[in-house]
């Protein structure tokens, strides 16, 4: 008789290796990530001991409020920092899930000539990988007037081909008929893709909308950027890091867990939907 | 329902929903093509030519691609390292990616999300993985280093990132750690997705275990799912090069962790032989093409794509 909610082919002893393997593997995927929380709330005297001890004795916030402190005493202003990254962000991101869901609609659900050419053409283009497209990219942009303007790092980033293909697969499981009902009532193909494919296609863009973030709020502005007041704060925090000298070494411990923040905050509240989009990821062939 | 508006005739239809799919597809298409498609192109079209970024592009046929096969010594361990991280890391990211879903997959449901979290969370955490140039830190303050001698392993430091025997494996390890990154979202989410009825059916027919649930049943369910992870995979791995810069240094100690990527930099930041540079990308788009169509003809012929 098997037992209820166990399929037939499981025991209990597969069961629990695979718990066990699985925590072990996974202390070791989140080790660094502690380690790092664990060094910023180190007070000074615990940084620098020898033997250096994995864990915290007198676990302290004091690094966190001088990163404060010092922030609160540079040129640019830390707000200035923030402000860029959100402005980065947030504008790439709109562009980018508009731009993507409005091309992803032809291509899931339109009939046009071209569309196996376009398709193949985005599937290639995943390969394309940044070190590879990063120095033309700067030469173009550098034709085009756009070095030291946040556009640098904005437009890039507004014709993601994972963006468009992940929004493209998503939308090719809506049924037809939705879409069928909306043409023969009249509705222009716009005004399908806006009021009826796009809200039922919510976990997609979503997904897209915390990918794209992520990428943008992680990336420092690099060489694109030179002017202190456009940089962002992947940039600012990385800066405090590298030139962390022992006295400064535990603000920069703090710079470091404060950059590891976001993003995995962002993934704990969408992980759910995020899933989702990716079962509709396979390339049929 | 009432039908107020006849349908167009076919072809004049056929005709306004094209023209809107272009329309729909054009702001897609101008980004597209100015900053990917022309990045792409160009960079094979400097290939041909001598640029030092600062002089107009002198050109001069093939002569870059004759160099990449018979003057450039350090090419060579380039390709040999970066053959290593496509070989190694390639295959075994997309099998770990694989493997650990799988596992993940099995544990009951509030388990499995904070597993996932856990095993992705490297890959999204931008430059986390500099955390572990502190863990393997050549002085006696690297915590693999005080551990190791505190418990009498070793009795000086050891100089991880800077001996030659050991830095390759210590970048390759930490490109796997980070690896972990989309593929395996999109396999998480493929197992989630199969029909349960298959598994039952299975155990009637005499499926005895997980491994033979896995291999008859799952994965051939999974081929789409299969081929992007092959396709992102491909591409990391042979793309390798900024975590080799940021644990080893560019250049690494003897070139011991020198990949294809680094050397492109090298030329194209370092030195200012863009044209070199750009020969090097084209020849490395080419290989992972053909990689890629190789992969994928091999997953067609065995799963049910």
């Amino acid at each position: 008789m098997k037992k209820i909610g166990r399929r037939q082919a499981h025991s209990v002893t597969g069961d629990l290796t695979l718990i066990l393997f699985l925590t072990l593997v996974g202390s070791f995927m989140v080790l660094p990530f502690i380690y790092s929380i664990l060094q910023s709330l180190k007070p000074m005297e615990e940084l620098f001991i020898f033997p250096p001890k994995f864990f915290v004795r007198n676990p302290t916030l004091g690094n966190f409020m001088d990163l404060f402190l010092r922030t609160n005493n540079m040129w640019v202003p830390f707000e200035r920092y923030i402000s860029n990254s959100i402005y980065i962000s947030v504008l790439g991101t709109l562009l980018s899930v508009l731009v993507s869901s409005l091309g992803a609609y032809p291509l899931a659900k339109m009939k046009f000539k071209g569309r196996v050419v376009y398709e193949k053409i985005i599937v290639i283009s995943l390969l394309f990988v940044h070190q590879v497209t990063a120095i033309p990219q700067y030469v173009i942009m550098s034709k085009l007037g756009m070095i030291d303007t946040m556009s640098a790092l904005i437009f890039p980033a507004v014709a993601s081909s994972l963006s468009i293909y992940l929004m493209k697969n998503f939308m090719s499981q809506l049924p037809d008929d939705l879409i069928e009902a909306a043409k023969v009532d009249g509705s222009s193909h716009l005004r399908t893709f806006a009021q009826i494919v796009m809200p039922n296609v919510k976990p997609a863009w979503i997904t897209v909308v915390i990918l794209t973030f992520q990428g943008l709020w992680n990336r420092g502005t690099g060489a694109y950027i030179y002017s202190e007041q456009l940089k962002n704060l992947p940039t600012l925090l990385t800066q405090i890091s590298a030139s962390s000298t022992v006295s400064t070494a535990g603000i920069a411990a703090a710079a470091a867990v404060f950059l590891m923040i976001p993003p995995v905050f962002v993934f704990v509240f969408s992980q759910n939907k995020i899933v989702e989009t990716m079962a509709y990821s396979g390339i049929k062939g | 329902m009432i039908y107020t508006k006849t349908r167009k005739p076919n072809a004049l239809y056929e005709l306004s929903e094209s023209r809107s799919a272009y329309l729909m597809l054009a702001p897609f298409t101008l980004f597209f093509l100015i900053f990917t498609v022309l990045a792409v192109v160009s960079a094979m079209g400097l290939s041909l030519t001598n640029y030092n970024l600062i002089e107009k592009p002198v050109f001069s046929g093939w002569t870059n691609y004759v160099r990449t096969l018979i003057d450039d010594d350090i090419l060579i361990i380039a390709v040999k390292n970066t053959l290593m991280f496509a070989i190694i890391t390639g295959p075994a990211s997309y099998i770990l990616c694989l493997f650990f879903a799988w596992m993940i997959n099995e544990l009951p449901h509030s388990l499995k999300i904070i597993m996932t979290f856990v095993f992705y969370a490297p890959s999204i955490s931008g430059s986390v993985y500099i955390i572990w140039t502190y863990i393997f830190s050549s002085d006696a303050y690297g915590l693999v280093n005080s551990l190791l001698m505190r418990t009498g392993l070793i009795m000086e430091p050891v100089l991880w990132l800077a001996d030659t025997r050991y830095i390759l494996p210590i970048v390759i390890l930490v490109q796997l750690w980070s690896s972990l990154g989309t593929s395996f979202l999109a396999f998480i989410a493929g197992f989630q997705s199969i029909d349960k009825n298959l598994y039952e059916s299975g155990a009637i027919d005499g499926i005895k275990n997980r491994f033979q649930e896995l291999m008859y049943i799952t994965l051939p369910a999974m081929g789409p799912q299969l081929m992007f992870a092959a396709v992102m995979q491909i591409g990391a791995s042979f793309a390798a090069g900024d975590i080799s810069v940021a644990l080893a240094g560019n250049p690494s100690v003897d070139y011991a962790a020198h990949t294809v990527v680094t050397h492109i930099s090298d030329y194209a930041i370092g030195r200012y032989e863009m044209g070199y540079a750009c020969a090097l990308s084209t020849l490395l788009f080419a290989v992972m093409l053909l990689t890629n169509s190789g992969v994928s003809k091999f997953l067609r012929r065995h799963t049910n794509l």
